[in-house]
């Protein structure tokens, strides 16, 4: 190894020190949200910084889970979740596969794909459409109008291209057609991009609160992001939570509390899905194919 | 490559024997088609998706130039020509909006895109891996967050009664700063939050161009009697700069493109005048006021520039690399 200079020594430290500060900086508020949705008003009204709780309270969870509401709301968002990222994963792999084929026409239909993501008709035309085909005020809305990410297609069809040629050919000598090549071989055979697809899918869906929006009207079926967003940035917690408030308890848990529990609910199954996640995008699953 | 072309020669020669007798143009297309039925079949989905929920919407487009009443439908409602887009630069809003646009766009590329690439660097020069991976680890998870949770973050911190304002008063005895409403917060909190969300995941294009670089560089640098600094200032950074260019190049293609989530999320009636960028003007214009056609109008003019400004970085960002978006 070569010899450090002290110069050198200060910066390898310095880069070292200003390194951690920046991931505190990154995961600092959850432990902080964490800390104060288990403490109880008067720990958190003294206002002290903290991270870890003074006496443990599990009230604005109590409180929040027996909301009606909140629950409608985690349901409707794991709905949209599992069942959105299937159709996706259907949606998108049927035609990245076709797409990866010499199939007539290729060309054209991969500039179709792509058009789309150079020129979109924009938000009221989309509206419109959603409307005409009966979507709006209905969880569909939140899955259909984004069945196929046209970034995670193209980069899937790369995926298909690289499986070696001769698999086709031994299976079409064999009698074989596309759709059994297809569901036969090429699914099995790509189980593991798929999972990190579909992984990137759910995310997606977990947080899409955009279509959300956009298209429901109707409190009731609101996804968990809408009701989070009139929890927390809109600070409306009893309202939101609706029902639960004449439930539970003499004195209800503050509303800091109950958004700081809010917050970590809504987090909580990024933070369990995140160390898959990472998996995957270690090894460049989709990175590598983007310069394809 | 070659393996491809004999595949396709073979498949070729099936299709010629099956072929018997010459046929004209249509019918040999029909019955390509006819041999890849199952591929088509598979290709069917998705271009159903993507006509009725991309392409139908393109024709949807015409009410910019109409009056748009929902009760008429599109096709019978009143043609008014460039009305709607005469509107657009008549009217004040607008321009404020397009200039509030413009203005968050350009403060990101200045203050938000440089960060991932710092961060890069500094990871790059990184000795020991293990510290390096939980780094990484950490700074990659806001990404995955959604706007709404960071926005959710952004307010219990900065709000009257949040920690932060609680920690200038107990030392300071500041009196509560107005962070969420005062609009001369609301830019730079936009940008700390991009910074905050995606500056982290930003590293990963930038390490990977940074992992093709040859030791071997850096070992002839060694051996020539370069410091660290000098092998950052001559090997490290001119291998990024293409990266850099190009995607500098595409962030401008995109300059209308803000990001409708954390702006709608952080615009409230104090910050509407220099914060409603044009994503939600149009949101307000015609989900709220039902002002269809206007707002279709802006829509259009935005998407309009927009494909100007992608195909024109691209072909710039070709000129500097060989990696553009399509």
């Amino acid at each position: 190894m070569h010899h450090r200079s002290i110069s050198e020594r200060i910066a390898d430290n310095l880069n070292v020190f200003i390194l951690a500060i920046v991931a505190v900086i990154m995961i600092f508020p959850f432990f902080y949200i964490f800390a104060v949705s288990f403490s109880t008003l008067s720990d958190f009204l003294q206002n002290e910084f903290f991270l870890w709780p003074k006496r443990w309270v599990t009230d604005a969870y109590e409180y929040i889970l027996s909301s009606e509401n909140f629950i409608r709301s985690l349901g409707i968002s794991t709905f949209v979740t599992i069942v959105g990222t299937l159709i996706n994963l259907f949606f998108t792999s049927t035609m990245a596969y076709a797409l990866s084929r010499p199939i007539a026409g290729q060309r054209f239909f991969l500039f179709f794909v792509l058009f789309t993501v150079l020129f979109n008709a924009g938000m009221i035309p989309t509206y419109l459409i959603v409307k005409e085909t009966g979507l709006i005020d209905s969880v569909w809305s939140l899955i259909i109008p984004i069945a196929i990410s046209p970034f995670y297609l193209i980069v899937m069809r790369q995926f298909f291209k690289n499986v070696p040629d001769d698999i086709h050919e031994a299976a079409l000598i064999d009698g074989a057609n596309e759709l059994q090549i297809f569901w036969k071989i090429m699914i099995p055979l790509s189980k593991p991009a798929l999972a990190a697809f579909g992984l990137f899918y759910a995310v997606m869906h977990w947080n899409n609160y955009f279509t959300g929006i956009l298209y429901i009207n109707d409190p009731a079926k609101w996804p968990v992001q809408v009701v989070l967003r009139q929890i927390v940035v809109v600070n409306e917690p009893n309202a939101a939570l609706g029902t639960a408030s004449e439930l539970l308890m003499d004195n209800p848990p503050p509303p800091e509390t109950i958004q700081m529990a809010a917050i970590l609910l809504a987090t909580l199954p990024i933070l369990i899905v995140y160390p898959f996640l990472q998996k995957h995008f270690a090894k460049g699953v989709l990175l590598g194919s983007v310069k394809g | 490559m070659e393996n491809q072309t004999t595949i396709t020669n073979s498949t070729k020669k099936d299709t010629e024997i099956t072929i018997a007798k010459p046929i004209s143009k249509p019918m040999k297309i029909g019955k390509k088609i006819w041999k890849q039925r199952f591929l088509f079949l598979l290709l069917l989905p998705g271009l159903v998706y993507f006509i009725v929920y991309k392409y139908i919407p393109m024709f949807g487009l015409v009410i910019a130039f109409k009056d748009y009443n929902p009760f008429q439908g599109i096709w019978e409602s009143e043609w008014v020509g460039l009305k709607h887009f005469k509107n657009i630069f008549a009217t004040p809003d607008v321009l404020q909006v397009i200039w509030n646009t413009l203005n968050i766009s350009f403060l990101q590329i200045l203050f938000a895109f440089p960060v991932p690439i710092i961060l890069a660097l500094m990871l790059n020069e990184l000795r020991g891996n293990f510290y390096k991976r939980i780094i990484q680890s950490i700074i990659y998870l806001p990404h995955f967050l959604s706007w709404v949770i960071v926005v959710g973050i952004t307010v219990v911190f900065l709000r009257s009664e949040g920690l932060i304002n609680a920690f200038l008063h107990s030392t300071f005895g500041w009196e509560a700063i107005p962070f969420l409403t005062d609009p001369a917060y609301f830019k730079p909190l936009i940008i700390l939050q991009v910074i905050w969300k995606e500056s982290g995941w930003g590293t990963i294009i930038f390490l990977a161009a940074l992992s093709g670089i040859n030791p071997q560089l850096y070992e002839a640098a060694i051996i020539d009697g370069a410091n660290r600094w000098r092998q950052i200032w001559h090997i490290t950074l001119p291998a990024l700069k293409s990266t850099i260019v190009i995607l500098v190049i595409l962030r401008l293609g995109n300059v209308l493109d803000t990001g409708f989530e954390q702006i709608f999320l952080m615009l409230n009636p104090f910050n509407m005048e220099i914060g409603n960028v044009l994503d939600t003007f149009v949101f307000f214009k015609g989900i709220q006021q039902a002002d269809y056609s206007f707002a279709t109008a802006v829509g259009l003019f935005k998407g309009a520039v927009g494909l100007i400004l992608v195909v024109l970085a691209n072909r710039l960002a070709r000129r500097f690399g060989n990696e553009g978006l399509y």
